[in-house]
């Protein structure tokens, strides 16, 4: 990847990333958070893992953000009410981002470019891989996973319905 | 590409797969069931519950080879923990059968839930890979969170639901983010690639910090001090029966999963991580009993109480090596039968509408039902740790392999702990023989379902106190099988 | 990252659409504004309360089921791609997945976490 597209997708990212955090109205910030979505889903692709670029799209932007629309609906949060609320969680922020900040920096002096250049093997994220990883080596966890999902189902039946 | 179809052991998986499709069925015939046809799930659960431990019991010492491409092995002492999960699953079937009719709680898929989160423990136990420890615990405690919040007319167990629910989703993170760092460090989420690695390489930042988060994880789910802060007002509002569940088999289940990383696959790097749990052992065992002194109700009382064992089996875990881990396997049992007819006591003293929790309920119950007061009396005993119960051979199996590991003083401020926590269990006790009883109380027959439950956890308590030898050397086999 | 190059151009394509037919007919269609008009659109009738309205907890529950049978769904996708390699093997496992969210599947319709009254 090189500079100008890492900066072609990167400013366009932080700017919509913002605005999720700065715009009033609860609903506009949850569709630049599904754009947010989108561009990260971009750089998955980049870095090899188409099959994580197409979930981030299908899971991410598509049902978690429906949830989030359906909770704000559900809220009814007018935007008046919010910005009233978000005195104090500032500076607790400001303390988390500089913590994080630290951390990649740390991280950035310990590792070399090695790393990044290493070759993949052939295929490697792709659909074809992923799947042929999970449904032989990885088979128990999938079928627990099954077994997962039902739980989820029955409580959410359990808790929501009356 | 390579396509090589993995080894399917299905014996190893039979007692997981016997759980699972009994959960099913108790779903299905829920739907179409009468409502009053509602204690035949229980007996079904119970059935399946029955079947899977005599599975097990077979199974012991026959597959001790991983199966499913290394993921997951039932070895013995898998095969131990999938007994412990059986036998606090049934014991608590034993007890919901009477308890859902008194508190009035008219959801079948009780029964499915708690059969799901004993699969997830199974799954926990004998998991030999992050991945699959990490969906057994989810697995477990989705159902969990459920359970919590199925008393639906009373706003406690919504309460407690949702601290439940969202705490616990905060420390599963801190669980996967730990996993994710010690994959990074060692290049393998399964525990026999990553002891292979950590024994060579020994320990580096990255894995320190992976398991600092794991640590924090299995902290939370155990209840250990400071990730405690959760158990008393989850364990009060919740349903008695559900209390003693969480009490007993999600903490057992953790410890399964903990115990296994930790004490075998992490164990070339113990100096890294027992320090840590020196401190965690030790805050966990005296806030849990200093706190317990000042509670009134019984549930919360038992919440603190759970808290202060938690940190004797951390003692266990720090004493390590082979007499820590039967140690801390023998305590989980005793603690699991104790813990579960004091439960039961709880629920056959409260009423319809009136659940009788405070200690004042239990004034005179000595005189009022002299068996329900004996049996009280045993298991809050036991719980002081006074011989010849299980509490104290299994506190005494603890404390002795601490100072066999050189933890003298980790050993002194448990038995310390052990003298001050007698002031809250004896008060019950005193409460029970020594004060006049309010207006006599009906309490129900003990021959039901409940008192067979109370009955077989006063017996263990009991026996298994009286002849330690042969369960305590059976859990040593058991952990020895972990290589 | 070439075959990605169609799924980039498919996307401008669609944005640069978007933005001719929106100009475009603010620059050539003719202005006429009206009470009536300027009201927001809902189906011809005449609108009436919020379009903020709150929405039945009720609705929650579907969204909440929607996304558990996504992931399901999810695990569809890399199994179609390597069916053929996997063969029999493949399709009992994924028999047996299907399977256990056909029983959640049921449950959930029986029990009515589908109606909307």
């Amino acid at each position: 990847m090189d500079f100008v597209t890492f900066f072609a997708l990167a400013i366009p990212l932080v700017v919509v990333a913002v605005m999720v955090i700065a715009h009033p109205s609860p609903v506009y910030s949850a569709l630049f958070l599904v754009m947010t979505l989108f561009l990260l889903a971009v750089y998955f692709l980049f870095l090899n893992a188409h099959m994580v670029a197409a979930l981030q799209i299908i899971v991410y932007a598509g049902a978690i953000m429906v949830l989030f629309l359906f909770v704000i609906m559900l809220l009814n949060l007018q935007s008046d009410t919010l910005r009233t609320q978000r005195h104090g969680l500032g500076r607790v922020a400001i303390i988390g981002g500089v913590i994080l900040l630290a951390e990649l920096g740390l991280l950035l002096q310990g590792s070399s470019s090695e790393l990044a250049e290493s070759s993949l093997p052939e295929n490697f994220g792709t659909v074809e891989a992923l799947g042929s990883q999970l449904f032989t080596k990885y088979l128990l966890p999938f079928e627990i996973t099954g077994i997962l999902l039902l739980v989820a189902v029955v409580g959410a039946v359990v808790l929501a319905k009356r | 590409m390579d396509m090589t179809l993995p080894a399917v052991n299905w014996l190893s998986v039979l007692p997981t797969l016997l759980l699972s499709v009994t959960g099913m069925l108790a779903l299905f015939w829920d739907i179409w069931m009468k409502d009053d046809e509602r204690s035949l799930l229980g007996w079904l659960s119970l059935t399946g519950i029955v079947v899977t431990a005599l599975c097990s019991w077979l199974l012991w010492g026959q597959n001790d080879v991983e199966s499913f491409s290394g993921m997951f092995a039932l070895d013995a002492y898998a095969v131990f923990f999938h007994l412990v999960f059986c036998l606090v699953a049934g014991l608590t079937v034993l007890m919901s059968l009477t308890y859902l009719e008194t508190a009035e709680i008219r959801h079948g898929e009780y029964y499915a839930l708690i059969l799901f989160a004993t699969v997830g423990m199974t799954v926990m136990a004998a998991a030999t890979d992050l991945i699959l420890i990490f969906l057994g615990l989810e697995t477990m405690s989705i159902a969990v969170y459920v359970l919590a919040g199925i008393w639906r007319q009373h706003l406690t167990s919504h309460e407690a639901a949702l601290k439940y629910f969202l705490l616990g989703a905060f420390a599963s993170g801190f669980l996967l983010y730990g996993i994710a760092l010690i994959y990074g460090a060692t290049g393998s989420v399964q525990l026999g690639p990553i002891a292979e690695h950590v024994g060579a390489q020994g320990s580096s930042p990255l894995l320190l910090i992976g398991m600092g988060l794991l640590i924090v994880g299995f902290g939370f789910k155990v209840a250990a001090v400071p990730f405690h802060v959760w158990t008393p007002d989850v364990y009060q509002g919740s349903p008695t029966t559900v209390t003693a569940f969480m009490a007993v088999g999600v903490k057992a289940a953790a410890f399964a999963a903990f115990a296994r990383i930790f004490l075998h696959t992490l164990g070339a790097v113990h100096t890294d991580w027992q320090g840590i749990l020196w401190v965690v052992a030790a805050l966990t065992m005296t806030v849990g009993n200093i706190t317990a002194l000042v509670q009134h109700n019984i549930k919360r009382m038992l919440a603190y109480s759970s808290i202060a064992h938690a940190g004797y089996l951390l003692v266990a875990m720090v004493a390590g090596k082979e007499l820590g881990g039967a140690a801390l396997m023998y305590y989980l049992v005793a603690y699991g039968l104790m813990n579960l007819g004091a439960f039961g006591v709880v629920v056959a003293v409260g009423r319809k509408g009136e659940p009788h929790e405070e200690l004042d309920d239990y004034a005179g119950l000595g005189f009022r039902h002299p068996a329900l007061g004996m049996a009280m009396t045993v298991f809050m005993l036991s719980l002081t740790g006074v011989p010849p119960l299980v509490g104290f051979t299994g506190k005494f199996y603890i404390f002795s392999a601490a100072v066999q590991a050189g933890y003298i003083w980790l050993a002194i401020i448990g038995v310390l702990n052990s003298v001050v926590s007698a002031y809250y269990y004896i008060r019950v006790v005193v409460n029970m023989y020594m004060r006049e009883g309010e207006a006599i109380v009906e309490l129900p027959s003990l021959r039901s379902a409940l008192g067979a439950a109370i009955l077989i956890a006063a017996i263990g308590t009991v026996l298994m106190g009286v002849f330690p030898s042969a369960s305590m050397s059976w859990a040593g086999a058991s952990f020895l099988s972990l290589g | 990252m070439d075959q990605y190059v169609p799924v980039l151009i498919a996307l401008i394509l669609g944005g640069v659409v978007a933005l001719v037919m929106t100009f475009a007919s603010t620059m050539l269609g003719v202005k006429t504004h009206s009470a009536v008009k300027d009201e927001p659109f809902e189906c011809g009738n005449p609108p009436s309360g919020s379009a903020w309205g709150r929405f039945s907890v009720k609705f929650y529950l579907a969204a909440i089921l929607f996304i558990v049978f996504d992931v399901e769904v999810v695990f569809l996708y890399p199994w179609a791609v390597v069916f053929r390699q996997l063969g029999l093997f493949g399709f009992i496992a994924m028999l047996l997945f299907v399977l256990v969210l056909v029983v959640g599947l049921v449950y959930e319709v029986k029990k009515g976490g589908l109606e909307s009254t």
